[in-house]
């Protein structure tokens, strides 16, 4: 790892759309291009949607019942309708109550309040990976022993099972208490999603800061620019296109995370716990036990679209591929 | 790198390393407590019950005392503490992060022969609750007949009634196929399982509200054969509240509390018995995702295994818990390993405390024995909604 371009566009850098240099009318047929592409892109997102639900009911039409066995593994699934629900006696049950009980909420709401909860503690945990993650990259590009100390432990962090991890964090997240702060279980959850966030940004974020060129270093040495000038006006906009899909693996991460420890932890409330909670009630309501796994798609739909959006906000930065 | 440089990041490694040790040092700092006294919530004493699972109708009587204000009438403030996927109750216990849990005794036996220092203090659930379920045209109509078949469990400890059950009648263990469960019934209704565990306040209702494709209507109980561990040498004692062996030794604000704790829960209980609609409700009202039906369900056919308990519910019979720990020594699952290889110690259990708080119930005119016990009839619907 040395402070040489290491010139391989990251993937997220191909979707920059250069704009025409040209009149008034080229300018405008872009934008309309722009917008057409953009309805295409939802068009085909829907078609998507649409072909993987023929898809399934077509094998559960044509499908064997047993599903395919072979060498004595299940390759393909079973058919009947408690392995395979219907597609639109899933979609039908989420707009029913969840019980019989006369308080119950529709099940599509009981999912998207659990989801929301979850995203919540996804998003705090999301954003601690975030300061910890950019922290320690940023300790590991400035000093190269810190490099040489820290990287393998924070590639070894990522061995630990969750299974191990999960009760020991709940248990110290038990005995904390300063002052009038005390550790809540929905923290648990975070900050264990926090660690599986962490690792990806700290890797993207320390590539990114390596980036820049040695000889756009020295330019800045020969403004006799500082270590503070040279991060902040080369490093940070050169590290971007490797950030922004670190923070989306991040986020991604610190859902899966999320939804992992809420089940771990027992945690009330979010969409781990109704995903288990439902699972229980598949026998003999196999529909219901979509609900929360619809919600967990759309949560990591969420999360992702997201950071999509920091991306436009930082879109001034992503050229790398056109400036090198 | 100059000099400074190296000395910064040296001086920044000590740092780093100082905050971790400081860190840990606030973390297992201060106990949990019950004898912290009360500092929230006026003069009631803090105390943390470790569930076993999720909140559900098997956990009845601890919402419904304090929802009741049972817990609050005898100065305690207690918060119930649900478990998920890998929270252990008695590790929880012996880690001290709660002041008492709840947890079957073959698990916890092998955890004190695993060096936790833990003591039954009271014996809830009277009898076991664990069925092995086989469809009636099976052939499987006894313990004895499952060798060479596919035997569903959950495992964590969950399966040491089939084994103790079968060592009983010699079989061999190593013959039977033992199969995980997940959280439904689904493996054995798609026939990837002969014979599977089911509770018989969750699983086995979860069977009866499920739909037959054969006839369009829900299983019924005929359609299944059942064989009740109950019946069996293999039965084993389950939900038991567990304390802190060294805490009761030392602790005596902890062994008052220890005794306040345990009248608030039998009167939990005998609330549930007698209002088993009302428990079900208050059991749904803390969380739990069971439909109306399935919950009462669970709550009835808990209060099965707890009343009538003719020497007073919670007092451990020493017949049943010796039973058990034969059960224990003499059970050997498919891999040859045991929960437990020694007899445990004398601390393990305890009639001390349930005794005292049975004493004073009994003065104050609360029929602990519930002799008088009569389990109501409930009907599942479809899904147990």
């Amino acid at each position: 790892m040395t402070g040489t371009a290491d010139r391989v566009a990251p993937a997220e850098g191909g979707r920059v759309s250069r704009s025409a240099p040209g009149g008034l009318d080229t300018r405008r047929a872009t934008r309309t291009t722009k917008q057409s592409s953009q309805i295409a892109a939802m068009v085909w997102g829907a078609v998507g949607i649409v072909v993987i639900a023929l898809i399934w009911e077509a094998y559960k039409l044509l499908g064997p019942s047993d599903g395919v066995v072979i060498a004595g593994a299940r390759v393909l699934p079973r058919t009947t309708d408690l392995a395979m629900p219907h597609v639109w006696d899933m979609v039908g049950r989420l707009a029913e109550p969840v019980t019989r009980s006369p308080s119950a909420l529709p099940l599509w709401a009981v999912v998207g309040l659990a989801a929301l909860t979850t995203l919540g503690i996804a998003a705090a945990g999301w954003l601690v990976g975030v300061i910890v993650g950019i922290g320690l990259a940023l300790v590991m590009q400035r000093w190269r022993i810190a490099e040489w100390g820290l990287l393998p432990w924070i590639v070894i962090s990522q061995t630990v099972p969750l299974i191990a991890f999960a009760p020991v964090v709940k248990s110290w997240g038990s005995r904390v208490e300063i002052g009038a702060f005390e550790w809540q279980d929905w923290m648990s959850v975070a900050l264990i999603a926090s660690y599986l966030a962490f690792f990806p940004i700290a890797i993207g974020a320390l590539k990114g800061l390596q980036s820049p060129d040695r000889i756009h270093e020295e330019l800045m040495q020969t403004y006799a620019a500082g270590y503070w000038p040279t991060l902040v006006k080369l490093r940070f906009p050169a590290a971007v296109p490797y950030l922004l899909p670190a923070l989306r693996l991040g986020a991604a991460n610190a859902v899966v995370g999320a939804v992992v420890a809420e089940v771990s932890t027992g945690l009330q409330g979010g969409i781990g716990r109704i995903l288990i909670q439902f699972a229980g009630q598949a026998s003999g309501d196999p529909a219901k036990a979509w609900g929360p796994i619809f919600g967990a798609i759309v949560l990591g739909l969420v999360a992702a679209g997201s950071v999509a959006l920091l991306g436009v906000i930082l879109k001034n930065y992503r050229r790398t591929e056109e400036a090198a | 790198m100059n000099h400074s440089r190296r000395r910064f990041a040296t001086i920044g490694g000590i740092a780093l390393a100082a905050a971790l040790a400081l860190t840990a040092c606030t973390a297992s700092g201060d106990g949990t407590g019950a004898t912290d006294g009360g500092t929230d919530g006026g003069e009631l004493t803090p105390v943390k019950l470790q569930l076993q699972w999720l909140p559900q109708g098997q956990f009845a009587g601890y919402f419904a005392a304090v929802d009741q204000g049972y817990f609050e009438e005898e100065g305690l403030e207690v918060e119930i503490i649900p478990s998920g996927g890998d929270i252990v109750p008695q590790d929880a216990l012996a880690n001290g992060d709660v002041d008492y849990a709840i947890a079957w005794v073959p698990k916890v036996l092998g955890s004190i022969e695993a060096g936790a220092n833990l003591t039954n203090i009271a014996q809830i659930f009277q009898r076991s609750g664990t069925l092995q379920v086989s469809w009636a045209d099976s052939g499987i109509d006894s313990v004895a007949d499952f060798e060479g078949k596919k035997i569903g469990s959950w495992g964590f400890g969950n399966e040491w009634e089939i084994f103790a059950a079968m060592a009983a009648e010699g079989l061999d263990s190593s013959t039977v196929q033992i199969i995980t469960q997940d959280f439904n019934m689904n493996a054995f209704l798609q026939g990837d399982i002969d014979a599977a565990q089911a509770m018989t306040y969750n699983e086995y209702a979860q069977l009866l509200e499920s739909v037959n494709p054969d006839t369009g209507e829900l299983y019924q109980p005929d359609d299944f054969n059942v064989i009740s561990y109950q019946d069996t040498v293999g039965a084993m004692l389950q939900d038991a509240i567990w304390a802190d062996t060294e805490r009761l030794e030392s602790d005596e604000a902890y062994q008052e509390t220890t005794v306040a704790f345990l009248k608030a829960v039998i009167k939990g209980w005998v609330y549930a018995a007698d209002n088993p609609q009302e428990a079900s409700d208050i059991t749904i009202a803390e969380g739990s995702g069971w439909g109306p039906s399935h919950e009462l369900w669970m709550v009835n056919e808990t209060n099965k295994l707890i009343w009538p308990a003719p020497d007073g519910v919670g007092m451990i019979d020493e017949a049943a818990w010796n039973a058990t720990v034969e059960g224990a020594l003499s059970a050997v699952n498919e891999a040859g390993a045991s929960p437990i290889t020694e007899e445990p110690p004398a601390t393990a259990w305890s009639n001390d405390y349930i005794s005292q708080a049975l004493e004073a119930l009994e003065a104050d005119g609360v029929d602990v024995t519930g002799e008088g016990f009569e389990p109501i009839d409930v009907e599942l619907a479809e899904g147990g909604n």
